[in-house]
């Protein structure tokens, strides 16, 4: 299964290829994967209901605990299944939607990497992969979102999402550290498994705080709420399966995951729940305030977000029955919405919904989508969005905490989100005939299939929850959020109670904003200047803020002087070198002084080469007495017996002073440059660095701490790893992770150098004379 | 400016590094057992071309390197690098655990050391010679 889902990347990085063999059915071919994948998970679905989870071992790094174990209970199928069959219904609606966009392969590459790591990120077992998974989801979103990357709205959009998500993906890390301490575990299975309470532990408080950061910003909660509207730069089935179906769920899963092991203490059913209310309610209001339909959707999406964490914040058995339900319910007809919004814009030419009209007559099929999912948005019945309005609706009236506060919330709420529903479905379809900068007709098949497949589940699951298992499916998956075992039976009647009539109440207002609607937008205009000091401002204000610092301490600290980047670095070192050895622990001398006559010589030729160095007015001279030092340290190696490393000296050397030869005939004439107050500063600054180290040498040979682990290396380099050359043996096996990052390094430095002096190059014979650089290559040395 | 050789320069380089480059190898092999390996055979290999750099100038080298650019050398050292990774996996161990087979007629011991040693070998001889020669380029070509 692990590879199968890996496979998924060569799928996607194999996009181009398929592009060239399948041409416009690529997109069908592709979502074979996904569909192979849901038939899988269906396959294995009466196991997991049977059994409650089902464990798919892999072991990674074992002595890091990272695995790439697959965890598949209720929870994860449930959004498997979610990830998979949207994802195929996504696919064949893109294919139709970019059908001639030149750029479509590199969508396709985009698109299929983010369902990969979805559905890693919802069936990783490991808190490792889980994080990575996440992570990738936050970096293929950014390519979508900024799919379109001439336009700069797209690209700052896409941006926003970046740092919002990113920030609270580093968040998450801290919070996902913690609960592996705090549980001793790192994986899932085994936190969700153990007796010892999580919520008694010392770290619960900054854990929680960490992993709500990372949840409430993936999952677009207030005050982070502001990246998901920009989101919708990116095309439309983008919006429709990431920033409403899928991706902007994940923080949802992630609390649904923790909830048996992290949920119900306080901190959590107050948080979860004012928060989740607020964006519920802030979200449904905000939608009313646009008339762009993607906009419409994504507020709508807010507020189903916030639902979904209030539902979790509750916390009793009823909100687990609401919150699966509410969030199948939600996938379904918001997917399906989000589509029609495409097919929309892609008929007329516009976004704006008060700029259709009477659309019914030329699309038939669209304003039946249009009008069954906006139906099962608005909670009517007999759609499965009245089933899951209603549980939610009675969970609010059985909340234990904030009872009053949620109930207001939550009617407001889905009066605002009813009034929406009417605004998609009726707007566009019905009333006086707009012109259109496109003249509309029915979209094609391709992009018909999806919305409808969706839409005809919504009405299916109203209509027979029992259907399909779906009660089956959806008990299963309650069982892994509240962590017992749950009975969940649904139907379309539960008698007349509350909720149904605060259902009913709420349609009949919600009709008649609905009608008032433009007055209500004119009134609304009137807050506008509030709104430009939201939460949005804020993120400006701060990412403006962090520009201004950087480049304050980029003039400060790397201003383009070889010399200011040495004295930085130095000055950054003896304070810290200085600070451990000096005040943490004293300097210790316990050593014999015993030294022969030739090792003085040696030591003593050193000395003078540096001494020539510094003082020499001459470059060549200066080049070469630090050449003279450098083989003075192969002959210190040689005479402590350590023939390797004085043969690489003694090479490094050569080639240095190879290096520096060619590097002289470009720099200008050898002047003075600083002042005789700053020599002697950089005098001290030196003599420190080196005094530091001498201290530093000393005290490391005095200390011993511990036993020394080149013994364990000399005694087995023969027997274990063959070799006899001890250096060469940690070069290429005890530490040969090491030496892979150490040639990555090397290679880099190397592909710098030469792009550098290319560039430079390039400029040059452009008539241009490198006039960016600090120095300047008209003056020939004459040495 | 670097200025091609003189005769005795031409005529030792020609000599010198055949020589050298067989001396790069034989300490690349034996880097396991007696002093040498991969990143001091890769810097004899580059001092060799180093050398011959200096005595025939950069085109010269550049067809003694026939279709091979340094560039590319140092691609082929990190490629060896990651290949030699892989055959842990294969035998269920972790991510770089060496692997050792005898080949039996020679009696030579191949190992995923030995290909990670010729790694790094590539990279340095590649890095190494990639910017002296650039730098010598863009000083030859400069007015």
């Amino acid at each position: 299964m692990q590879l199968a889902v890996l496979m998924g990347f060569l799928l996607a990085a194999s996009s181009p290829l398929l592009h060239r063999w399948f041409g416009h059915r690529t997109s069908l071919v592709l979502a074979l994967f996904p569909a192979g994948l849901a038939a899988w998970l269906l396959l294995q679905a009466p196991e997991i209901i049977e059994n409650g989870s089902l464990l798919l071992e892999w072991q990674w790094v074992p002595s890091l605990g990272i695995s790439l174990t697959f965890l598949l209970d209720g929870l994860s199928l449930l959004f498997g299944l979610l990830i998979t069959v949207m994802g195929a219904c996504v696919l064949v609606y893109a294919g139709g939607y970019l059908k001639d966009h030149p750029d479509i392969a590199r969508f396709h590459i985009a698109l299929v990497a983010f369902m990969v790591s979805m559905l890693g990120l919802v069936l990783a077992d490991g808190l490792f992969t889980l994080f990575i998974f996440w992570e990738l989801t936050s970096i293929t979103s950014y390519l979508l979102i900024g799919f379109n990357h001439a336009d700069i709205e797209a690209r700052k959009s896409a941006r926003q999402g970046l740092f919002v998500t990113v920030a609270g993906g580093l968040a998450l890390m801290a919070g996902l550290v913690l609960l592996g301490i705090a549980s001793g575990s790192w994986s899932l299975a085994e936190i969700l498994d153990q007796e010892a309470d999580l919520r008694e532990h010392t770290l619960y408080t900054p854990m929680l705080i960490c992993l709500l950061l990372g949840a409430f910003t993936k999952s677009a909660q207030f005050p982070f709420h502001f990246w998901l509207p920009n989101a919708m730069a990116a095309p439309t089935p983008v919006s429709a399966y990431l920033h409403s179906a899928t991706m902007v769920k994940a923080g949802i899963y992630l609390l649904a995951r923790l909830h048996p092991e992290l949920g119900g203490t306080a901190m959590w059913v107050g948080i979860l729940s004012v928060v989740g209310a607020t964006t519920m309610l802030i979200g449904a209001f905000l939608a009313i305030h646009h008339t762009n339909i993607k906009k419409l959707l994504a507020y709508s999406t807010i507020m189903a977000l916030g639902t979904l964490t209030m539902l979790l914040g509750i916390g009793t058995e009823y909100a687990m029955t609401a919150f699966v339900t509410f969030l199948l319910a939600h996938s379904l007809y918001k997917g399906a919405l989000f589509m029609v919004a495409g097919i929309l814009d892609h008929e007329t030419g516009t976004k704006d919904v008060t700029q259709m009209g009477g659309l019914r007559a030329l699309m038939p099929v669209t304003a039946i989508i249009a009008l069954v999912a906006a139906l099962s948005l608005a909670g009517v019945p007999p759609l499965f969005g009245f089933i899951g309005k209603e549980l939610m609706l009675e969970s609010v009236l059985g909340a234990d905490r904030f009872r009053m506060l949620l109930v207001l919330f939550a009617f407001v709420a889905s009066i605002l989100t009813i009034a929406v529903a009417f605004i998609i479905a009726l707007r566009p379809f019905y009333g006086k005939r707009h012109h259109t900068p496109l003249e509309p007709h029915e979209a094609p098949l391709s992009m018909l299939v999806g919305p409808a497949l969706l839409a005809v589940g919504s009405l299916l699951l109203g209509l027979m929850p029992a259907l399909l298992g779906a009660n089956a499916l959806l008990t299963s998956a309650a069982t892994s959020v509240s962590g017992e075992t749950m009975e969940v039976t649904l139907s379309l009647w539960y008698g007349i109670n509350v909720a149904l009539i605060m259902s009913i109440i709420s349609l009949g207002v919600g009709f008649l904003l609905f009608k008032r609607w433009d007055n209500v937008r004119a009134k609304l205009s009137l807050l506008a200047p509030i709104r430009r000091h939201g939460p949005e401002a804020g993120y400006e204000s701060m990412m403006n803020g962090i520009v201004q610092f950087s480049e304050w301490q980029t003039r400060l600290l790397q201003n383009g002087y070889m010399r200011n980047y040495i004295l930085v670095m130095l000055i950054t070192l003896i304070a810290l070198i200085g600070n451990s050895i000096l005040l943490r622990h004293s300097p210790i001398f316990a050593f014999d002084l015993d030294v022969r006559f030739h090792e003085v010589v040696v030591a003593g030729t050193m000395a003078m080469g540096a001494l020539f160095a510094t003082t020499t007015r001459s470059r060549l001279g200066a080049v070469v007495s630090v050449g003279v030092m450098g083989f003075s340290i192969a002959l210190i190696f040689i005479l402590f017996s350590a023939p390797d490393l004085a043969i690489t000296q003694l090479l490094v050397e050569t080639l240095t002073v190879i290096l520096l030869v060619l590097v002289l005939f470009r720099l200008p004439r050898f002047s003075n440059l600083s002042t005789s107050l700053e020599r002697i500063r950089d005098g001290v600054v030196a003599a420190m660095m080196g005094i530091l180290i001498c201290l530093l040498i000393m005290t490391a040979w005095s200390i011993q701490q511990f036993e020394p682990i080149s013994t364990y290396m000399i005694e087995n380099s023969a027997p274990l790893a063959y070799g006899r050359n001890i250096v060469n043996v940690i070069l290429v096996d005890y530490r040969a992770l090491d030496t892979l990052g150490e040639m990555f390094v090397l290679a880099l430095a190397a592909i710098g150098v030469i792009a550098m002096l290319k560039l430079r190059h390039g400029e040059n014979s452009n008539g241009k004379s490198g006039e960016s650089s600090k120095v300047t290559t008209k003056e020939p040395y004459d040495g | 400016m670097v200025k091609s050789g003189t005769i005795i320069l031409n005529t030792a380089a020609r000599l010198l590094m055949p020589l050298q480059l067989l001396f790069s190898v034989f300490l690349l092999l034996r880097g396991h057992d007696e002093p040498g390996g991969g990143f001091i055979a890769g810097l004899v290999a580059a001092g060799a071309f180093t050398l011959y750099l200096f005595a025939f100038g950069v085109s010269a080298t550049k067809e003694v390197l026939r279709m091979v650019d340094p560039r590319d050398l140092i691609g082929i050292g990190l490629l060896l690098g990651m290949i030699s990774v892989v055959p842990a996996w294969f035998m269920g161990q972790p991510f770089l655990t060496a692997q050792w087979w005898t080949i039996p007629v020679i009696d030579f011991k191949a190992s995923t050391p030995l290909i990670f040693d010729i790694g790094v070998y590539f990279a340095v001889l590649g890095s190494v010679t990639g910017m002296v020669m650039t730098l010598m380029e863009v000083d030859k070509d400069e007015p």
